[in-house]
């Protein structure tokens, strides 16, 4: 059993290892490699110096803002559709219109609207986040069993109560999905709006590293920017696990 | 019922224009200053000049061909990692769970690390479109190989074929829904990827172009710029779709 646990780890350890030996061995100078030793304590430095906590601080608080804006409007627009085959039909030229459009094309439209800061790149996770929310709850609301439906329409619930006690619970599974993807989608949209132009955050301090020549910061914030990733992931999936069970899961990714 | 749909359509096309007649009348009132929202009209306009000068086109051309090189290559070597690891157990132990690491890593974050080794240079892009768009292909191929019908497995095993036989001849075509899956969600990755290097590296694309506009406050030309990055997202994830359609016929006309 350990074994097997270990067996994983096996292949980036030696790599990890062999880099370092060769790195020493070779007196590694370079503006873009170093050694995992050197990344090590660069990372520990810029921990203990508050720099990467206040970058990842304003990298998380960006695009939590943005996935709460985008995701509510998302959800709120999902629902809408959801629930309205009209409304889903009359709006669906607008929003294969609007959907396409990659994310950040919108950065120079919110850069000269807003300036540099928090705002612009908030806004534009509010808008990646928007599309994966509102189209995979409205399918989540479609897919409600019709005999729920019935149940409220016996019911003779109004709209606000059948959307609050029937709707939401009953596609919640399958939105806690979409909100799993859009954490994902808003994170690595805020670290794109930062390493392309606004001055603020893990992606700029990712940016300055290279800027200043300092390789192992550079890597140091990289692998950062990768464990803030993976542990906003296995955090989603626990939670979705532990909310829903493993159900939910496996009736999501089909 | 075909008449319904095509009305609906009919409908659905009117309330975009509805909006876009909205759009017009803010910006006719200017209740947003024109220099962040031009009207529809100048956005149109800016579109039809930047076409007839030829600036666009070359622009357009550019975030195309970085798009496409970088994506080719995400393809080819994204479908050759991923029938690798899919095809062998001990890969699949060994190697497997570090891309599941990898994988949620934002793919520009490696963009600082390709500017210290490749400078900003076009080399720089399709390394990033490439190493971006390479995970969604690796990753979809390995679950089409893991979903082959286990009994094409044991077909292959009396028929005693060699291992690159059950790749070319089992494996990847009872994956190619999967693979197909994948390139189709690496198009939008490159796409959005070649935007980015564009916007930092100046290269000739509609990143560069965007970012020009936007900084000169052009924004009529600056909103033909994005315009035509939607269309560009819509068509090339449009084309992919006819050629899954195209390509997957005979699985379809199988079962």
């Amino acid at each position: 059993m350990t074994i097997d646990h270990a067996k994983p780890l096996l292949l980036p350890l030696t790599a990890l290892v062999a880099f370092e030996a060769w790195a020493r061995a070779a007196h590694l100078q370079s503006d873009s490699l170093a050694p995992p030793s050197a990344i090590m304590m660069a990372m520990i430095g810029a921990l203990a110096d508050y720099s990467i906590p206040i970058a990842t601080r304003d990298t998380l608080f960006s695009a939590f803002a943005g996935l709460a804006i985008g995701g509510a409007i998302g959800l709120a627009l999902g629902i809408a559709f959801g629930t309205s085959d009209a409304l889903n039909r009359l709006m669906e030229v607008t929003v294969e219109a609007i959907r396409p459009i990659p994310s950040i094309a919108l950065l120079p439209i919110a850069l000269i609207a807003l300036g540099f800061g928090y705002r612009m790149e908030i806004v534009i996770v509010a808008f990646a986040c928007i599309w994966p929310m509102l189209i995979l709850s409205s399918a989540a609301v479609r897919g409600i069993e019709p005999r729920l439906m019935e149940v409220s329409r016996a019911l003779r619930l109004p709209h606000a109560q059948r959307v609050w006690k029937i709707i939401i619970p009953a596609a919640l599974p399958r939105i806690f999905v979409a909100f799993r993807l859009s954490a994902g989608i808003a994170l690595i949209v805020a670290v794109t709006v930062e390493i392309a132009i606004n001055p603020i955050g893990l992606g700029a301090g990712i940016m300055l590293a290279q800027q200043a020549l300092r390789p192992d910061l550079m890597l140091a914030y990289l692998v950062w920017i990768g464990l803030i990733g993976y542990g906003l992931n296995v955090l989603l999936i626990l939670t979705q696990r532990r909310l829903f069970g493993r159900a939910a899961l496996s009736g999501a990714s089909a | 019922m075909n008449r319904a749909i095509i009305l609906w359509r009919l409908a659905s096309f009117a309330v975009a224009a509805g909006f876009i007649a909205l759009w017009q009348l803010i910006a006719n009132l200017k209740l947003v200053s024109p220099v962040f929202l031009p009207g529809p009209d100048r956005a149109w306009a800016a579109l039809i000049r930047g076409f007839s000068s030829g600036d666009l086109w070359s622009k357009l051309i550019g975030t195309l061909e970085h798009m496409a090189y970088g994506w080719l290559a995400a393809s080819i070597v994204g479908v050759a990692i991923g029938a690798m690891i899919g095809s062998s157990r001990l890969m699949q132990t060994y190697v497997a769970p570090s891309l599941e690491f990898l994988r949620p890593l934002p793919a520009s974050a490696i963009i600082p690390v390709a500017i210290a080794m490749l400078g900003l240079t076009q080399g720089m892009a399709l390394f990033v479109i490439g190493f971006g768009a390479i995970w969604p292909i690796i990753l979809a191929t390995i679950h089409g190989f893991a979903a082959v019908e286990p009994r094409l497995y044991e077909v292959t095993r009396s028929l005693q074929m060699s291992r690159l036989a059950v790749i070319f001849k089992i494996a990847l075509p009872s994956a190619s829904p999967d693979i197909i899956a994948g390139m189709r969600l690496s198009l939008t990755v490159a796409l959005i990827l070649s935007v980015v290097c564009e916007i930092l590296a100046g290269l000739d694309g509609l990143g560069h172009w965007v970012l020009l506009s936007a900084r000169s406050f052009r924004s009529a030309d600056l909103f033909a710029g994005v315009i035509l990055l939607g269309i560009t997202g819509y068509a090339t994830s449009t084309a992919m779709g006819i050629a899954e359609n195209r390509l997957l016929k005979w699985q379809r006309a199988g079962h």
